[in-house]
Order: structure tokens, then sequence, then C-alpha cells
């Protein structure tokens, strides 16, 4: 008997449907494992921009860079506060400190320069690599004089040959000349050019140099604070002193790049199909980009040539109750691989982390937000506590208060909130003490963040809690709950009207006091009203200015502001990187420029004290000058202190050693995966429910079975019957 | 008909010109270059030399449409406009403001693009003709005036609706299929399978209720009557009679619509996180990327003209009568 063709073709898409999609859960998002290889499964919400280390600034790109490259120094993984520790050197750098001749500075001679000496790790060496492959008479294999000898290469994964060598001091000393090389766009050019003797000269010369897109060997020119002392040392010469440099060097801002790599990618034709340092990482780290496809997925693969690293054995007082501390001193990283994959929609990343498909709840910044806060947590006596649905799956929930601060400011050049004298001071506290951020915390964060008394967020050196780092002009100390009670209303009220307010109206003029917040968010949100109610409070009125973020920004840099919201996530954890958001130098009007003193606020004395704060080690001096700027900046009140971010992160129980950084990403080499629990959970949780598919099959029939009837009784039907 | 395709083919030319200068200048009001530089930089650390060598990077530093200083035809060919505009029509479309090849990314998420689109259109155009031919059948009948009530309704509900309902109860509660995501080659059918299905089934209350009342003006004259007179099945004067005699106005709708499902669905795609044009599309407007835009825009403008000389030529194979000339 013939087979009728439509039935072979419906049998075969019958076929090809079982055998691709149903031999796991229906609904499984990934590519089918290998149990042998340790692959986690995570996300990624903002595709990355940049993954050039010199130039890449943002956290998403982090995610992937952090695991790649491998800075001098890296921070503790589970030590709190923050611990520096070294990464491919070998210690922590030593600082010499010099005079203007460029000898040691002796006791209390004025210090010029200051030289960070770098030891380097033997034998560290970088993943595998076209870049270094050679031929047989040691001449690079993968070097073209035009785009058309390399028309088959498309991917790095196109490179038959690949080969490696060892990190020298060469490779840091090229990666520093490559962030001064105004090509490479580097954020920190600016920044830099300030401290690294030579880099802004080093710019100009290479700028002069550059012919179009070909390759320039930056070896061949000389940056003036640089200085290769063996392989494996390196000198950076720094004016003044500026102890936190060292946080820099554990920044992938510094991460080595092999010269070998920067040649390859200037291949011609090579910028056409994405081959580009841009785009492919290389580096020493525990893993290597194998796939870059940022708008699906990317997949790092465990660095074959990684140096031996292994776990910490110390860490923070109850990391070893929670676990943190098993693998101590064993071999990293664990996992093999890990596929991340391209999600937009917070919800969809959310049913995938319930369903058991990614590891965690999201790799990035916080992965619980507001879209997914009420699936993850009540709040129950003791605080927040996990869902049921999660509490029975033992999910694992880490946080971390993260070094930052989310204010709102004062434009201190404002005729009517700026100002240095005492009434313009009363009026900024007044607005301080109804500006209820704990409010804002419980409503628009879900409970979710510390409350701010200052410039200083907690985990950082001067920082206090309690009733000694209470904010006095803002709060009195409750002694019967022992923490800080706002100031009463009232209380707020006659400071304004020692201002010049009574009841919120100008005392000469009898005219209503109208503020105005500048913002990019539209002025009918529950946030706006919020804040609104919180300065009729003392009758003042508040008008929001909304435009878009450039011409937002225009007015900031302009000062044309007068209250707008602003914050700050630390680069490194250093209240030198927070204190300086006040620093007028810093200011934007003043500087004329991309400063970070957003409210411009300008005040000698303190500014007196941050050059001291910078420059001082932490000790009692130190601590005494922080102390005294944060008392200063707490009496002008040049922000509402608003809050310090607090997140928390959820695993599956599989996950091992999940505790997150609050400055670092690359933590990825500590985690640790039970396979099979993992497995087995999937197929626990995600059984199909078929009912639906039944339910709409027979809702069809229902509608078209009657229909078809209907028609077959109308056909026969007569005329005589129809009349 | 080779002279009229060739003449439609130079009228595009001044309709893509003029479609590239208001994007150039519908971009360029909103955000200056120096405000792309700086969305592009970051808000750290930014200084007013980075902002600048950004600027002159992108090519964004010269005279935008008038150059007042060059000679001769070089006041319009020496500008930020020409430059970029002469480049589109070769269809170099150059690099994004993040450095990737707006080509290579173009034909990367073309594949996704139209692994949604094409079932989503032709299952979407042969459902809506089903239903609506059916509906037809009832004409007049409680039935038929329930179905117009339903179509509505359906209308009415936000697309954004079926998306979310159709993940919350097939993907999360069910578990028939993944949330989201996409897979390349057969086993991405797992993830087209939903949004395919949302869109035929968002589509079918605009798209029946549409053709329904095409096929009723059809049904009422004369050869329609004949037909029935003659005995011919109902089904059978549905289908020889109604439908090609009503597919003049449906090609108008669906020839056109043809060449831009390259373009891939905005919503779709990022709901679904399918990596198609679409999202490609939402992502580069999100980041200020005026270099994708820009080429977007402009590959939008040129589908949208094929499609509609392909409905021009589509009519004089529907009907023999007509010619173009």
């Amino acid at each position: 008997m013939r087979i009728k063709p439509i039935r072979t073709l419906a049998a075969t898409i019958t076929a090809t449907l079982l055998l691709t999609g149903c031999s796991g859960p229906w609904n499984d998002p990934n590519p089918p494992a290998d149990p042998e290889v340790q692959t986690y499964f995570g996300s990624f919400t903002t595709r990355p921009k940049h993954l050039d280390p010199v130039r890449s600034y943002s956290a998403e790109e982090g995610l992937f860079l952090d695991q790649i490259y491998e800075p001098p120094l890296q921070y503790h993984f589970l030590k709190r506060p923050y611990e520096l520790e070294p990464a491919t050197a070998t210690s922590l750098p030593e600082v010499t400190l010099l005079n203007d001749q460029l000898e040691p500075a002796a006791e209390g001679e004025e210090v010029a320069f200051s030289r960070v000496t770098i030891h380097l790790k033997p034998g560290t060496q970088y993943q595998p690599h076209p870049a270094f492959a050679q031929n047989s008479e040691g001449k690079p294999l993968y070097l073209f004089d035009s785009a058309s000898e390399s028309t088959q290469y498309t991917l790095l994964s196109d490179f038959p040959q690949t080969a490696s060598r060892t990190l020298t001091a060469d490779d840091f000393i090229y990666q520093i000349k490559r962030m001064g090389d105004p090509i490479n766009k580097s954020p920190l050019i600016g920044l830099m050019s300030d401290y690294i003797v030579g880099m802004r000269d080093f710019s100009k010369m290479v700028k002069e140099a550059r012919d179009g897109d070909k390759w320039l060997d930056l070896r061949e020119f000389e940056m003036e604070g640089l200085e290769k002392v063996d392989n494996l040392t390196f000198n950076i010469r720094i004016k003044g002193t500026y102890p936190q440099f060292k946080y820099w060097l554990a920044m992938r801002f510094f991460a080595p790049i092999p010269w070998e790599a920067d040649r390859f990618y200037h291949n011609p034709g090579f910028k056409d199909k994405n081959l580009t340092l841009d785009w492919n990482p290389i580096g020493t780290g525990p893993f290597m980009m194998t796939t870059n496809s940022p708008n699906r997925e990317i997949i790092l693969e465990k660095n074959p040539n990684y140096r031996k690293d292994v776990y910490p054995s110390e860490g923070s007082a109850g990391d070893e109750e929670r676990g943190y501390l098993a693998d101590a001193g064993k071999q990293l990283p664990f996992i093999d691989k890990a596929i991340f994959r391209h999600e937009k929609a917070a919800t969809s990343m959310w049913s995938k982390f319930t369903q058991g498909y990614y590891d965690r709840s999201g790799d990035g910044d916080s992965n619980i937000n507001t879209a997914t806060f009420d699936q993850a947590f009540t709040v129950g006596p003791d605080g927040l506590e996990l869902t049921p649905e999660l509490e029975s799956r033992n999910i694992i929930v880490d946080e971390e208060i993260r070094p930052s601060i989310f204010y709102t400011g004062f434009n201190m050049r404002d005729p009517v909130v700026g100002g240095y004298t005492e009434d313009k001071r009363k009026l900024r506290q007044a607005i301080s003490i109804v500006y209820n951020d704990q409010e804002y915390i419980d409503i628009f964060r879900n409970g979710i963040g510390q409350l701010a008394h200052g410039p200083i967020p907690p985990g950082l050196y001067g920082y206090k809690g309690g009733k000694e780092g209470m904010n006095t002009y803002i709060f009195d100390w409750d002694e019967t709950t022992k923490s800080p009670k706002r100031k009463s209303v009232e209380y707020a009220a006659k400071l304004l009207a020692e201002a010049g307010y009574p009841n919120g109206r100008n005392a000469k003029t009898g005219e209503p006091l109208i503020l105005y917040m500048d913002t990019t968010a539209s002025d009918a949100s529950p946030r706006s009203d919020w804040i609104k109610k919180q300065l009729a409070k003392i009758n003042i009125q508040l008008e929001f200015r909304v435009t878009d973020y450039p011409r937002f920004k225009e007015k900031m840099r302009a000062g044309n502001t007068q209250m707008f919201g602003w914050g700050w996530l630390a680069d490194y954890p250093d209240p030198e990187n927070f204190l300086f958001l006040l620093d007028s130098r810093q200011g934007l009007v003043k500087c004329q420029c991309d400063g970070s003193n957003s409210t411009n606020y300008d005040n000698p004395e303190f500014d007196n004290l941050y050059d001291q704060v910078k420059t001082l080690p932490n000790g009692p001096e130190r601590l005494a000058a922080i102390e005294q700027m944060v008392e200063i900046v707490q009496r002008d009140s040049p922000w509402i202190w608003g809050f310090n971010r607090k997140d928390y992160y959820l695993a599956n129980n599989w996950v091992k050693n999940t505790k997150r950084h609050g400055i670092s990403q690359g933590t990825l080499k500590y985690v640790r995966l039970d396979q099979e629990a993992r497995a087995h959970q999937q197929v626990a949780w995600n059984s199909p429910n078929v009912l639906p598919l039944f339910g709409a099959t027979g809702l069809l029939l229902a509608i078209v079975l009657p229909g078809i009837s209907f028609y077959r009784r109308r056909q026969k039907l007569t005329i005589k019957a129809e009349e | 008909m080779f002279a009229y395709i060739v003449r439609r083919l130079l009228y595009a030319v001044p309709i893509l010109i003029g479609v590239n200068l208001l994007t150039f200048i519908l971009f360029f009001i909103v955000n200056t270059p120096e405000d792309m530089a700086r969305a592009h930089l970051g808000d750290k650390y930014v200084t007013e030399e980075a902002v600048q060598n950004w600027i002159a990077d992108k090519g964004y530093d010269g005279p935008m449409f008038f150059n007042n200083e060059a000679p001769g035809v070089e006041k319009l060919t020496d500008t930020v406009f020409y430059d970029k505009s002469v480049k589109l029509f070769a269809f170099d479309f150059g690099q994004s403001d993040d450095g990737r090849d707006i080509s290579s990314d173009i034909v990367d998420r073309m594949g996704p693009s139209l692994a949604l689109a094409i079932p989503s259109f032709l299952i979407g155009v042969w459902v809506n003709i089903c239903v609506a031919l059916m509906v037809l059948m009832f004409r007049g009948s409680r039935l038929d005036k329930t179905t117009v009530a339903v179509f509505v309704g359906l209308m009415s509900i936000s697309y954004l609706f079926y998306i979310i309902v159709g993940q919350y109860f097939i993907a999360k509660v069910s578990k028939l299929v993944p949330v989201s995501g996409f897979n390349d080659g057969l086993d991405g059918w797992r993830f087209l399978i939903l949004p395919v299905v949302i869109s035929v089934l968002a589509g079918i209350g605009s798209g029946a209720r549409l053709y329904r009342t095409l096929f009723i003006e059809v049904s009422g004259q004369d050869f329609s009557r004949t037909a029935r007179a003659k005995g011919v099945s109902e089904t059978g004067v549905l289908f020889h009679h109604i439908l090609p005699n009503a597919m003049l106005p449906i090609l108008t709708g669906i020839v056109v619509v043809i060449p831009m499902l390259f373009m891939g669905s905005l919503v779709m795609e990022s709901f679904f996180s399918i990596p198609g044009l679409g999202s490609y599309m939402l992502d580069s407007i999100r980041a200020q990327d005026f270099s994708i835009v820009r080429a977007m825009v402009f590959l939008g403008s040129v589908l949208y003209i094929t499609g509609l000389i392909l409905t021009d030529i589509s009519y004089t194979w529907a009907d023999p009568r007509v010619r173009l000339s």
C-alpha cells in the first residue's frame, strides 16, 4: 500500500518533535548538559557593551570580565570589611615615597612621588589563544596583510591553532599604556593622567603617531611613570601620595593584556567581523570566553592554564556555620562551564529560577527586584522571611549591604536652598527631618535598604553605627528602642520659621515657599506624590521639573537645579571614595566637568580635611579627620542622606559557596554545584500539566463540531423545509 | 511591468533620502552628539576631552547638513548627513556605538526573527481566513452575531495581556513549554510554539473580523448568487467564488507585510527573549545608539517600499484585469 506523502511528513514531524524536545521536562530551556561537565546556568539582563578591560566600567560587563581578567590584586572572597589580597601579584604592592629628585623621601621631607612596586607570581599562563600561535619559524601564525587573506575566520573558534605564554610585567605595562591611549576611550584616562607620571604626555604622543586603524605598537612609546624592573616586577610612579591607588590595582582596568593580542585583533578586516579585543577577551583568569553571542548567550569555560589558586580557609564571623569554609584549600575553580543566557524580562528569569533552570535568581547586581520580591519574601515577625514555597525548597538567601548611597541633593549654588548661612542650613535640615527616608525604604523598596546618617556607608573605615554615628541634626536617640528617632515635624517647622519661612511662607513677602525637584521620572508617579507629601508636612510646596536624561545632566552641569535624586556605587571600599563626592574641586559647576560633587558643595574646611584623608593611612589621625568631615556635612546638610543599598540574592539549594561580594564580581570560581541534585529536582519540579492542553482541544472541538453538524444539516435542508 | 517597477524603484530613492533626513533631524533634535557621547561614556570620571574624542571618533564632529566653509558641491557632501547616508544606500551600515558591526548583527538576528514571524504570519492568515469563512456560513444567525462580539472583545484586549496570561498558564503553571528563550535548529520549536500561538490568537479578533467584512461584500454579488442557484455547495461557493474574488483587498494587507517580517516583532521578541531584529531595534533606542536606529529605519523603509511594489505585482496575479504600466 502506498503511504500518502502528507502522512509521511506528519510522522516525520512528530518523530522529530518527540526526539528533540521531549527527552526531559518539556519546559527545559537549557541545552542538554553533559553530567561529567560541571555546568553552571546563569543569566544576564543587560547585554555587555564593552569587554575590553581598559574600557568596561559597568557591573553587567564585570559579570564576565571579572572571571576572565586578573589584575595584580583581588578582594578576599569571604572577609568583611573588604580586604585586598594578591591575585597575579605575590603580595600587596610595596609603596616607596620619593622626593622630587626621585630618591626615597626622608622623614618629614615633602613627598613628590610614590613608587608602587608590584612583584608577579611566576608561571602564570594565559588562556589558549590564536594570538600566541606561531609557525615553525617562530613567527605569528595569524598575521595578515589584507582582509582577503582571512575570510575563512569569522569567530575566534575558527582558528585551528592556539597557544599560550607566561604572564610578564610587560603585559601590565602594555595595558597601562592602552589606558593612556585615547583611542581606547578608557573612562579612567582623565583620573589616572592626574596620578600616573607621564600618562598625559604619552596620550599626546600616541595620538599624533596613530595612523588610522593600523596597529600601533605601544611598546615603542615610553611612559615616564612606568618601569620594568625584571620580567616579574614593575614600578608605577604616581604623583604625590595616593594610598587608594592599591584599590585600582584590584580592578580590571589594570589587568594584563599581551601585546600579541592587540596586534592580532588589529589584523585587516577583523573589526568588520567583530573580532576585536572589545568582544573577545583574553586573560589569565579561571575562565575564558568560548561563546560570545551577547544577544543570546555567553559561555565561559574553565581556563586549562589557570594558575594554582585555592579556596580561602579564613572568613568572617558566621561563614563556617553557613558552610562557606567547607571547601577550604581546594583548587579553584570548581565548575567547568558557565552558560549565561540573555533574559530581558525579570519575570521570565524568576520563573526559570523557580523551575530550577537557573542556579541563582540572577547573576547581575541584585537579583531580587520589585517584580519578584513578593514571590520571594513575606514579612514575618522577625522581618523578611522566604515564602513557604521557597522555604520548602531550601532556597539559599545571601544578603549584602553594598558600599553605596542614594540621596536627595540640594544644589548649594541655588539662591533658595543653597548657601552656607545658618538660615539656609536650617531650611535644609528642616526638609531633611520631614523627608522620611525610612518610610521611603519601607514603601518603595520593600524595606530593603539601610537608612544613611552621613556620606559613609556601612562596612567602610570611618563608618559609625548606633548612637555614635547618628545624625544629631535630624535624629534624637531613643533610649527605649535604642535606636535613632527622627525629630518631630514641629521641630522641623520651627527650623523652617527660623530659616525665614514661618508656616512655609516667606516672612518678608508672605509668598509660599515653592521648591523644585528636577527629575527624569514622571511627576505623576506614587513616588513623586510621596515626596510632595513629605515637604507638605511643613507647608512647603514641591513642583517636579521633568526632563529627559541628557537635559537633566545638562542642567546639573550648568547648576540649574534645585533638588534632585542621585546615587553613588563605590569603586573601592574606602571612605575617600564617598567623601570626594563633596570635595569642592569635584563640583560640577566649579570644575566645568563631569565631576562627582553633584551638589556643588564648597566648604574649604571640608576640602582641607579631605586632602588629609586622601593621603593618610588608616589610623587615629585619619579617623579623627573623617569624623570631623562627617560632622561638617551633617551640619551643612547638602544631601538628604537617603539610604545605603542592601541586596538579597537567592540560590537554589544545589549551589554552594553563594556568598556575594559588594565590590568584586569575580566570585564564580568559588561556586560549586551538586549537579545530581539539580537534575533530580528539575524533573520533580517540572512535571507537565497536560490538563490545559486537553481543555483547549476540548473547547476547540466544542466549537467546531456543532458548527460542522449545523453546516451539514443546513446543506441538507430543502427549500420547502426552509420555508 | 518592467518599466513600472524601475519607475517605482526610482521613486523610492527620494523617499529613502527623506526618511533618512527625518530620522537624522528627529534624532539630533532629541540628542546632540554630546548627549550621545555622555550616555555612552557613563557617569563616572568622564572628561570633556573624552567626550570630544568620542564625537570625533564617531564622525559627528563636522557640520551636520551644510558645510559653509567647503567649496562648491562639497558644501553638501562634506557633512555628517551625507557621509552617513551614502554608506546606507550601499547597505554599509558601519558599526554600532559599542563597536559591533551592524550588518553582521542584522544577519545574525534575522534568523530568529523569521523563525517567529513566518509561522505566526502564515498560520495567522490561514486561521483568520478560515474563521472568517466559517462565520460567513452562518451569516445573520445568532452565532454570527456572537462571534462578531467575541471578535471585538478579542480586539480590545491588549497584546501584552495575551503574552502575560500565555506565559503564566502555559509556561509557568502548566510547564508545557519554556517560559522564554531561543535555540537554533530543530530544538527551537519548543521556544516558538507559545509566541506563535499567542500571535495567532491575539490577531484573530481583528484579522477574522476584517476578512469577514470583505467576504460579506463579495458574497452578496451576482456571481455568488448565481453559483448558489446553480447548486454549488456552500463550501464550493466560499472557496471557489468568494475567496478568489476577495483576494485583492486581502493581498493589499498581506503582501506589504511580507518583507517587513524580516524586521521582527518588537514586543514579542522582547517578552520571549528571542534575539531577533525587533528586540535589536528596541535595545538600540533604549541605548540611544543612533547608528543602529538609523540602519534599522532605513532597512524598514526599503522593505516597506519593496512590500508595496510586491503588492502591486500581486494584483496582476490575483486579477488578470489589472495591468501595471
